[in-house]
C-alpha cells in the first residue's frame, strides 16, 4: 500500500477533524476525501479507523461496499455511461462498446495517458433522453457515438 | 422588462439548456434589451427541451426545442419584446413557437397536484414558492393537533410512492405513537430505478415542496431532525437542495422555531455512494449511520427503531412532496382523484424508446396504451413497441397484448407486474428479452448487498444459466433450472432486491419464450 503524501495526510486530517463529531460521519468523511484527493487511498483507512474508533476492517468494508468510492487515482476526466434498461432500449450497449473501442479501455479502467476513466453507471435519471452519459458531473442526453466523440474531444482536443 | 424562463433541470441541461441561457443573456445584452431570467425546473416535456418560456399577459409562451444556434433568430423575431395584452408575442410566428405553455396538449390534460409548481417557479426562492401557494399546508398543519395531521394523511389514501405502496398515514401514526427522546424524518431520495426521474425533477424543480412536506411530517410526529438521503448520481439535485434548504432557514421555515411555532426542525442532505440497495429503507438507514448498506431484519420496523435506534419516518420524495397539497386542500380533495385503492394522482415517468418521453401526473387509472401512444407518441425508432418494463429493474416485462392494463397498484399486480415508483420503459421489437433477463440477474449480482445467499449467489448463477441458454446449451433443462432458481430467490431472499430481481426474468420467460429458444453466436 502506497503511503500518503504529506499534503494528502493533511487533507485527510483536516476532513476528519471537521466531520468526526457529526452523527454517522463515515460516508461524509469518505466523500470529503474523494472530493479533495480524487480517490480514497488505502493508506487513509487506518487514520479514519483510529479517529472514529472503528476497526480497519470496518472502514475497509464501507469503502469497498459503495461503487462510488475509487481506490486508485482517476483519469483527468471521468466518463460514466448509463447501462440501465432505459438507455439500453436506445442503444446504450452500442455506445458503451464504441467508447471502449475509442478509448482502448474496458469499464473501470483509465486510458494509458491518464486522460479518461470509463465507468458504467446504473441510471442517471435522464430516462426520457436516453442514452445518457455523465462526464465530470455534466449530464448529456440522447448521446450518439458521434456526439460522444465530440464531447471527449472538447476535453482533450489532442485525442 | 420581459421575463424569460430557461430550465436548470438536469435533463434540460443534458440537451443544452445552459448554452441556450448564455446565448439569450448575451444576445439581449448586445441588443441592449432588458431581461429577467428565471432558471426554472422542467415542465417534464423532454421532447421539447430545452423549452424556453416568456411571460406574456395571456400566459407564458413556449418555444422549443431551442438550441443555442436558434437564439439569434428568436431574438430577431422579437422574443424579448413587450407583449400587448391579449395578443401572442411578436415571435409567435417563429417555427419554434408552441403557443401558450398551458395549452400544450401533453400538459393541458394532466392533473398536477404534486408537480403543481415544477417548471413554473424559481426553485430556490421562498418568496416565489409562497406566492404560488407554497407553505399553506404547513401553516394549516401548525394550527392542528399532531394527531389530526396524521389523520388527514391517512384519510387522503396516500400510499408510499417509492414503490412499496404502504399507507403513509399508518407509518406516521406508528412514529407518532412512540415515546422517544428523539425522532427522525428521513427522505429516501435514492431514486435508482431505471426509467424513473420524478424525484429528481421535484428536487431540482420545486425542492421547497419536499422541505415543506418533511417539516409537516416532523410537526406531526414530533421529530426534530431530518435527513434527505440523496443518490450521488444526482449532483444537480444536490446543489438545488442545498440552496433551497439555506433559503428555508433564512426565511424561518427551518431551524429552532419553525415560523415562530417553538417547534425545532433541522434538515440536511446526505449523499449516498452508488449503491442501488440503499433505496431499500433499512439499508438506507445503515448507510445514513455510516455503515455498509446491508439490509436489516424486520422487525423492529424503522417506525419503531430506525435511525440511530430512534423512531423514524422513511418516505419517498414524491410521498413527502404530496403532503403539503393534502394539508392545504384537505384529505377529501386528494382522495377524490384515482380509482379503487389507488387514490390521488401518480407522477408517471415515460422513458426508453418513446417519441415523447416525459412526466405525466394524472389520477390513477390511465391504461398503458394511453400513456405509451397518446402521451408517448409510440416508439422513438418508429418500430412497433414490443414490451414495457414498469417499476424499475425489479419490475416485470409486460407484452403489447397487455397494454390495455390500467396503471394502478391492484391492476398491475393482477397481471403479475408492479407499479413501483411509476417509471415505464418502452422497448421496440429489436429487444432481445433473453438478454434483458440476463441483465436483470447481472444487475442483481452487481448491486446485491451480500447479506443473504439466494440474492448474492443466486444472481451470479442466474447470469451463468442465461449465458448457457443464449449459447443454445440444453435450453430445456436450463430454462427449467432458471425457473427453479427464480423461485428460490423469490422465496428465500431477505429484501426486495433478491426477492424481486427474478420478476423481469420470469415475465420474460412467460411472455417471450421464443427469445429463449434461439441460440446466439
Amino acid at each position: 500500500m502506497e503511503a500518503l503524501t504529506a499534503s494528502q495526510r493533511e487533507t485527510v486530517r483536516r476532513i476528519l477533524t471537521r466531520m468526526r463529531d457529526r452523527p454517522g460521519p463515515l460516508l461524509e468523511i469518505l466523500h470529503g476525501i474523494q472530493d479533495h484527493l480524487g480517490f480514497v487511498p488505502g493508506a487513509a483507512v487506518p487514520l479514519i479507523a483510529a479517529e472514529l474508533n472503528l476497526s480497519r476492517a470496518e472502514v475497509h468494508g464501507v469503502v469497498t461496499f459503495y461503487h462510488h468510492f475509487r481506490h486508485t487515482p482517476p483519469g483527468r476526466h471521468i466518463v460514466q455511461i448509463c447501462r440501465a434498461e432505459s438507455c439500453q432500449s436506445m442503444g446504450a450497449e452500442g455506445l458503451a462498446e464504441h467508447a471502449m473501442r475509442r478509448l482502448g479501455v474496458e469499464f473501470q479502467e483509465t486510458t494509458a495517458d491518464g486522460a479518461f476513466s470509463l465507468h458504467p453507471v446504473y441510471c442517471l435519471g435522464n430516462c426520457a433522453c436516453s442514452p445518457a452519459v455523465m462526464i465530470d458531473g455534466e449530464l448529456y442526453g440522447r448521446v450518439t457515438p458521434a456526439r460522444l466523440d465530440e464531447l471527449l474531444a472538447q476535453r482533450e482536443p489532442s485525442k | 422588462m420581459t421575463t424569460v424562463y430557461v430550465p436548470r433541470d438536469a435533463g434540460a441541461l443534458s440537451l443544452g439548456a445552459e448554452a441556450v441561457a448564455r446565448a439569450i443573456a448575451r444576445g439581449a445584452d448586445s441588443r441592449s434589451q432588458a431581461l429577467r431570467m428565471v432558471r426554472n425546473g422542467s415542465r417534464g416535456l423532454y421532447f421539447l427541451e430545452p423549452l424556453v418560456e416568456v411571460d406574456s399577459p395571456g400566459g407564458r409562451e413556449a418555444y422549443g426545442p431551442v438550441s443555442a444556434a436558434d437564439v439569434p433568430g428568436l431574438l430577431d423575431a422579437g422574443l424579448l419584446e413587450d407583449r400587448p395584452a391579449g395578443t401572442g408575442g411578436p415571435a409567435a410566428k417563429h417555427p419554434l413557437a408552441l403557443g401558450r405553455t398551458e395549452d400544450l396538449p401533453y400538459l393541458k390534460s394532466q392533473q398536477r397536484l404534486t408537480f403543481a409548481r415544477v417548471g413554473i417557479t424559481d426553485p430556490t426562492s421562498v418568496e416565489d414558492y409562497v406566492a404560488h401557494g407554497g407553505y399553506r399546508g404547513l401553516e394549516r398543519a401548525l394550527s392542528l393537533d399532531p394527531a389530526a395531521i396524521v389523520q388527514a394523511v391517512t384519510d387522503s389514501g396516500l400510499r408510499g410512492r417509492g414503490g412499496a405502496a404502504f399507507p403513509t398515514g399508518i407509518k406516521w401514526k406508528t412514529v407518532h405513537d412512540q415515546a422517544a427522546d428523539r425522532k427522525y424524518v428521513t427522505c429516501n431520495a435514492d431514486e435508482g430505478d431505471s426509467g424513473t426521474f420524478s424525484d429528481r425533477m421535484l428536487m431540482e424543480g420545486d425542492p421547497l415542496v419536499l422541505i415543506e412536506g418533511m417539516t409537516i411530517a416532523a410537526v406531526a410526529v414530533g421529530a426534530t431532525q431530518g435527513y434527505i438521503y440523496l443518490r450521488a448520481e444526482y449532483p444537480h439535485a444536490h446543489r438545488t437542495l442545498i440552496e433551497a434548504i439555506t433559503a428555508a432557514y433564512g426565511a424561518g421555515y427551518l431551524g429552532s422555531s419553525v415560523r415562530g411555532s417553538g417547534k425545532r426542525f433541522d434538515l440536511e442532505v446526505r449523499l449516498g455512494a452508488g449503491a442501488y440497495i440503499c433505496g431499500e429503507e433499512t439499508s438506507m438507514l445503515e448507510s445514513l449511520e455510516g455503515r455498509r448498506g446491508e439490509v436489516r431484519v424486520r422487525p423492529p420496523l424503522p417506525a419503531v427503531k430506525g435511525l440511530f435506534g430512534r423512531p423514524t419516518i422513511v418516505n419517498n420524495v414524491v410521498s413527502l412532496s404530496t403532503v403539503p397539497v393534502i394539508l392545504e386542500r384537505g384529505a377529501e380533495f386528494y382522495r377524490d382523484f384515482g380509482m379503487g385503492k389507488s387514490r390521488g394522482t401518480l407522477p408517471i415517468q415515460l422513458g426508453g424508446n418513446l417519441r415523447r418521453g416525459g412526466l405525466v401526473e394524472r389520477a390513477f387509472g390511465l391504461t398503458l396504451t394511453e400513456l405509451l401512444y397518446d402521451y408517448g407518441g409510440g416508439s422513438a425508432s418508429g418500430r412497433p413497441l414490443r414490451a414495457v418494463q414498469v417499476g424499475g429493474p425489479l419490475g416485470a416485462y409486460i407484452p403489447a397484448s397487455q397494454f390495455d392494463t390500467p396503471v394502478d397498484y391492484e391492476a398491475l399486480s393482477g397481471i403479475g407486474a408492479l407499479l413501483g415508483h411509476g417509471g415505464i420503459v418502452a422497448f421496440d421489437d429489436t429487444v432481445d428479452m433473453a438478454r434483458m433477463a440476463r441483465y436483470a440477474m447481472e444487475f442483481c449480482a452487481i448491486e446485491s448487498c451480500g447479506k443473504c445467499t439466494p440474492c448474492r449467489i443466486g444472481s451470479t448463477r442466474g447470469v451463468e444459466i442465461v449465458d448457457r441458454i443464449l449459447k443454445g446449451i440444453e435450453p430445456g433443462a436450463n430454462i427449467a433450472l432458471l425457473e427453479e432458481l427464480c423461485e428460490t430467490m423469490v422465496q428465500g431472499s431477505l429484501c426486495g432486491l433478491g426477492g424481486m430481481a427474478p420478476f423481469p426474468v420470469q415475465s420474460a420467460l412467460k411472455h417471450f419464450p421464443e427469445d429463449f429458444r434461439r441460440a446466439r453466436q
